[in-house]
């Protein structure tokens, strides 16, 4: 077929928007391995002392466990929030199912800034400090309205007479929920808890607004952003890009294949 | 909606406890918190010490302070023309890859255009500090061309947290829109063709208005974040003018001023929540 003009510009397009896309991302990564003090042209190198200045700084390293901390913990919660829920709005008619539904998105509605200066307020006047933990809690709220939406948007009708007969042979309605229902939507929970994890990794406002002494990596990083223009932070923030796409691909290759193949 | 429930209340019982675990963690760290802010709102911070009034002072002072109202308009002015450019750069890109790339590579083109958007955020924004510097890319790159002599202002500027919000939005509303394409079965475009519309005609006519609603998604989900953004604008913004969350970070941080920090919170909210409704008839959450 011959090709016409507007294939080539459509392809043109299709260039400059994923340089536009990558552009920043691939500056950060390749001034990562510069040698020389200043990430800017000319770029001379490559070099791993950055990233060796980055595990050398007991700072990072440790905001990077309690990262990883947080998040794998609070995803969890909402993990499970966000399923039990899910199955219930979905299998029983409740009461108020409408308003609930709502309520369980509704700090997805909101921003992040909101949801952390109210935990902030409501935690000052409990006299609760603010630490690791609270932030964990604001993670699971903003977290759990995903999983809802994710997980529920799954729960088809297709599913119910498999847990029908389940029933029907004497499972109890728990055995049903987790020898059933959960394998089955297995897909569904994953990518909400990766998503999940993702976020609550990466995430700054809240993190800011609720630690105090221990602190996650998107604080630390802000901190280390006051000394302006930096390798080492160059080669951190490629380090956290590098394990998200990581996580990414992990759940392209198992998640997502396997449901295509189901 | 199939339901297995079993009119009895014991079922009712059941499906409550599943149900419940959510709905009290909602309600005890979002409902009561924002409650607590709803209320802080109407105190008033004297000197060093926030005492209960109950007025409506932070919201007049909202109207009377023109830097408040100035930080208002700048976030709308700034979200709306982010959420225009990022449809208008994100729709051709994913009608490309949902049209164009062929059929086994498509899930690799999304995936890599939406690659980026795993960068930290914080990250994301220092990125482009390093692209629009004084000494970054673009200037050094100019400057040896010799196109310039003196390196442009392209950091600490509205164009520059724009262009920021840009890169982030862009790869969102490629994620949805190009999603809404797939569904589309190509019959829509075929039956068009067959009544002898044109490429362009089909395009305006019969695409556009069904893949409305995936643009609006998207749409709205771009202005929430975007204006309730804090990080963007203040590391690529410059301190020349400031956009509402940057101005609620302030109250909270360097005044300590909590009262007024909710106040300008809840106006926001009110903002966002307005916009919901404006678009809500294509806002759904579905089941499969």
């Amino acid at each position: 077929m011959r090709r016409r003009w507007t294939d080539w510009l459509g392809a043109l397009y299709a260039a400059l928007l994923y340089g536009f896309i990558f552009l920043p991302v691939g500056v950060l990564v390749l001034f990562s391995f510069q040698s020389g003090r200043f990430p800017i042209p000319p770029f001379n190198g490559p070099s791993l002392k950055w990233y060796q200045a980055v595990f050398a700084d007991s700072s990072l390293t440790d905001a990077l466990v309690n990262s990883l901390v947080v998040a794998l913990s609070s995803s969890a919660l909402a993990c499970v929030l966000g399923f039990l829920s899910a199955y219930g709005l979905a299998r029983y008619k409740l009461p108020a199912a409408g308003f609930q539904r709502a309520l369980i998105i509704a700090p997805f509605t909101v921003s992040y800034l909101i949801i952390g200066l109210g935990l902030l307020i409501t935690f000052n006047t409990f006299g609760v400090s603010r630490s690791l933990f609270t932030v964990g809690i604001g993670h699971v709220v903003i977290n759990t309205p995903l999983c809802f939406a994710i997980i529920y948007s799954q729960i088809g009708d297709h599913q119910v007479n498999i847990e029908r007969a389940a029933r029907d042979l004497g499972a109890s309605d728990l055995k049903v929920m987790a020898l059933i229902t959960a394998p089955m939507l297995a897909p569904a929970i994953a990518a909400s808890y990766f998503l999940s994890f993702t976020f609550s990794w990466d995430e700054f406002i809240i993190a800011f607004l609720l630690s105090r002494f221990e602190v996650t990596l998107p604080v630390e990083i802000w901190s280390l952003l006051r000394s302006g223009l930096n390798p080492k932070t160059n080669a951190v923030g490629s380090i956290v890009f590098l394990f998200s796409v990581f996580i990414l691909v992990v759940l392209e290759f198992t998640v997502f294949r396997k449901h295509k193949r189901n | 909606m199939t339901s297995l429930a079993n009119p009895n209340s014991g079922e009712r019982h059941k499906a409550l406890a599943f149900v419940l675990p959510a709905v009290v963690w909602t309600g005890a760290f979002f409902v009561i918190p924002f409650a607590f802010m709803a209320a802080m709102s109407l105190w008033k911070r004297v000197g060093t010490k926030t005492v209960q009034t109950w007025s409506l002072d932070n919201y007049f002072d909202f109207f009377a302070k023109s830097h408040f109202f100035d930080g208002l308009l700048n976030s709308l002015e700034i979200t709306l023309t982010v959420t225009l450019l990022s449809v208008l750069f994100a729709y051709p890109l994913a009608w490309i890859i949902a049209m164009r790339v062929p059929e086994r590579w498509q899930r690799a083109a999304l995936l890599l255009a939406i690659l980026p958007f795993w960068t930290s955020y914080v990250v994301r924004s220092y990125a482009w500090m390093l692209v629009l510097g004084r000494s970054g890319i673009i200037n050094q790159s100019l400057m040896s061309a010799g196109i310039i002599d003196e390196p442009l202002e392209l950091a600490s500027t509205r164009a520059a947290t724009i262009i920021g919000f840009v890169h982030f939005f862009v790869m969102l509303l490629t994620l949805t829109i190009y999603a809404n394409l797939k569904q589309l079965s190509p019959n829509y475009a075929r039956a068009a063709a067959d009544l002898g519309a044109s490429p362009l005609r089909t395009f305006i006519h019969v695409i556009l208005p069904l893949t409305t609603p995936g643009i609006m998604v998207g749409a709205f989900l771009t202005f929430a974040l975007c204006i309730g953004d804090y990080i963007t604008p203040q590391i690529l913004g410059g301190n020349n003018e400031l956009v509402l969350p940057q101005i609620i970070m302030l109250q909270i941080g360097r005044r300590a001023d909590l009262p007024a920090a909710s106040a300008l919170a809840i106006i926001l909210m009110l903002i966002v929540s307005l916009v919901y409704l404006l678009c809500a008839r294509w806002l759904k959450l579905e089941r499969a």
